[in-house]
């Protein structure tokens, strides 16, 4: 086999890395976040042996809840095959020697860092989301004692005060990202920096999905078919972003699109974030506008052969 | 000391049946009311403990968990000797201390209120209540809504005090805070987190 299952086969760590007792603190934590939709849970977060900011409240969570059937998928921006998500299935694949995918439909548990998949999830599927700063008045109110208050006297006016700024001095809500959302008509909650694109799928959602910030020692979560309502005005109605453009590698129309330099010259293009999305479209047969053009082939164009060779 | 029974057995492969305890623990939190099957856990603890009861307790108990018994168990010198070797949880007299609440006699149970509520500012300190040696189903019964609820669901449970359901409306209605019930069967348990509120049926 492999190095990876040479790794684990030595046994020098626990089952997903962590010991059970910190497990089961973690286990207890994402209970009471289940049971209390939206609020931070404090938990004892540990040293993990990645630096705070790749996903240590995530990771930590992925492997209190991992089994060995379980099927994991890593996404980093949309992104199976980017830095942080290879590092931390590379982690999960040598700690807990669990099977791997990049298929959304075939995972159990999926680890995102700031991107929902645009495939539809489902109830047996668990989402957990890596968190830098959970508390959404942290930017309004520096202090946790009031903060904690502000959560406990669902005093949410200084959230309405920012949205309501950012229309005096832009003429819209001007946040992309990290949109705060009120979770069944109770707690005002941060649903990680996925930019608000992604925030009409956490409404409802038909699978589990839990939040874990290493650094700020925090997890919540939202259970299945939860209400969650983006913060809005009636005059200013919450709205997500639009693109002008289809997707250049498979055509796809209304998901989230990233920019991509591919010269000097000015070429760019825009293409699916969601790369097991545009994989599938695009083996499906769909095509964009841009598919043709040998630079985007560089980019997108390797395919889905390369990279099940390289799994 | 008198010559008590050897002491039952914990997990047979602590690591990953403790794991699969949790995730049948965790959908049922998830999904208020729905009876999920708790795999064959091998568990033979003394009476009256069950080995539902037992699994969950070995999957969430620890240093960090006081832990109240009901009378009935607070008689066997037998279970708090395995709760206390498998564990390590100390074993508290008044229900406000604990984190973990185990209830074999959920007939003549104290009423919910009497456990910790948690605080506004931190309604995760509240009591965990185990039912022990409930009769589960979704065929009838009191009618849930909420968080981890599609429309609604059915679900009945047996046996529970008179007032019980009383009793869950009003600890729902003082929502964040408030206690979270697991009812353990024989082979499935279920949950009602404090966000599920209840509808009465019809008399």
């Amino acid at each position: 086999m492999n190095a990876t299952a040479q790794i684990f086969d030595q046994g020098e760590y626990n089952f997903a890395y962590l010991d059970e007792q910190t497990k089961r603190m973690i286990r207890r934590a994402i209970l009471k976040g289940i049971a209390i939709p939206g609020y931070q849970v404090p938990f004892a977060s540990r040293e993990m042996p990645m630096p705070y900011g790749w996903g240590t409240g995530g990771v930590q969570v992925t492997a209190s809840i991992l089994g060995k059937d379980d099927c994991l998928k890593m996404i980093d921006q949309g992104s199976d095959d980017t830095t942080n998500a290879v590092s931390l299935r590379g982690f999960f694949e040598k700690t807990a020697n669990v099977r791997t995918t990049y298929e959304t439909s075939e995972a159990t548990v999926i680890q995102t860092r700031h991107r929902i998949p645009e495939k539809k999830l489902r109830e047996d599927q668990v989402l957990v989301f890596q968190v830098p700063i959970p508390e959404p008045l942290r930017f309004l109110e520096p202090r946790e004692t009031e903060t904690r208050k502000m959560h406990a006297l669902e005093d949410y006016g200084l959230m309405h005060v920012k949205l309501y700024e950012d229309i005096a001095k832009n003429g819209h809500i001007a946040t992309t990202y990290a949109y705060p959302v009120m979770v069944n008509d109770r707690y005002v909650m941060d649903p990680s920096p996925t930019p608000k694109f992604d925030n009409p799928k956490i409404d409802e959602m038909a699978a589990l999905q839990l939040y874990g910030a290493g650094r700020e020692k925090r997890i919540y979560a939202i259970p299945p078919y939860t209400k969650v309502k983006s913060l809005d005005f009636e005059d200013y109605p919450f709205e997500v972003q639009k693109f002008d453009k289809p997707c250049g590698l498979c055509g796809a129309e209304h998901v989230y699109l990233d920019e991509v330099i591919l010269d000097d010259k000015g070429g760019r293009m825009f293409v699916c974030s969601d790369s097991d999305y545009c994989e599938e479209r695009r083996a499906a047969g769909h095509v964009g506008p841009m598919a043709a053009n040998p630079a985007a082939q560089q980019i997108g164009g390797h395919g889905t052969n390369a990279e099940e060779a390289s799994r | 000391m008198t010559a008590t029974a050897a002491l039952a057995a914990g997990f047979a492969d602590p690591v990953h049946d403790a794991q699969g305890c949790f995730r049948t623990i965790m959908n049922a939190m998830a999904r208020p009311g729905t009876l999920q099957v708790l795999g064959q856990t091998h568990l033979t603890p003394p009476a009256p403990l069950t080995p539902a009861a037992a699994a969950i307790a070995l999957t969430l108990f620890d240093y960090d968990t006081p832990v109240w018994l009901d009378k009935q168990l607070a008689q066997s010198e037998s279970v708090k000797a395995f709760l206390r070797f498998h564990t390590g949880a100390p074993i508290v007299c008044e229900p406000v201390e604990a984190a973990f609440a185990l209830i074999a006699d959920p007939a003549n149970m104290l009423p919910l209120a009497s456990f910790n509520q948690g605080s506004a500012e931190y309604p995760d300190t509240s009591t965990t209540l185990i039912l022990i040696g409930q009769n589960l189903n979704n065929a009838d019964g009191v009618m849930l809504e909420g968080p981890g609820i599609k429309d609604t669901q059915t679900f009945e449970t047996a046996p529970v005090p008179q007032l019980f359901w009383d009793q869950v409306i009003s600890n729902n209605a003082q929502f964040p805070r408030g206690v979270d019930l697991i009812f353990a069967g024989t082979d499935t348990i279920a949950a009602l987190p404090r966000s599920t509120s209840v509808t009465l049926k019809e008399a």
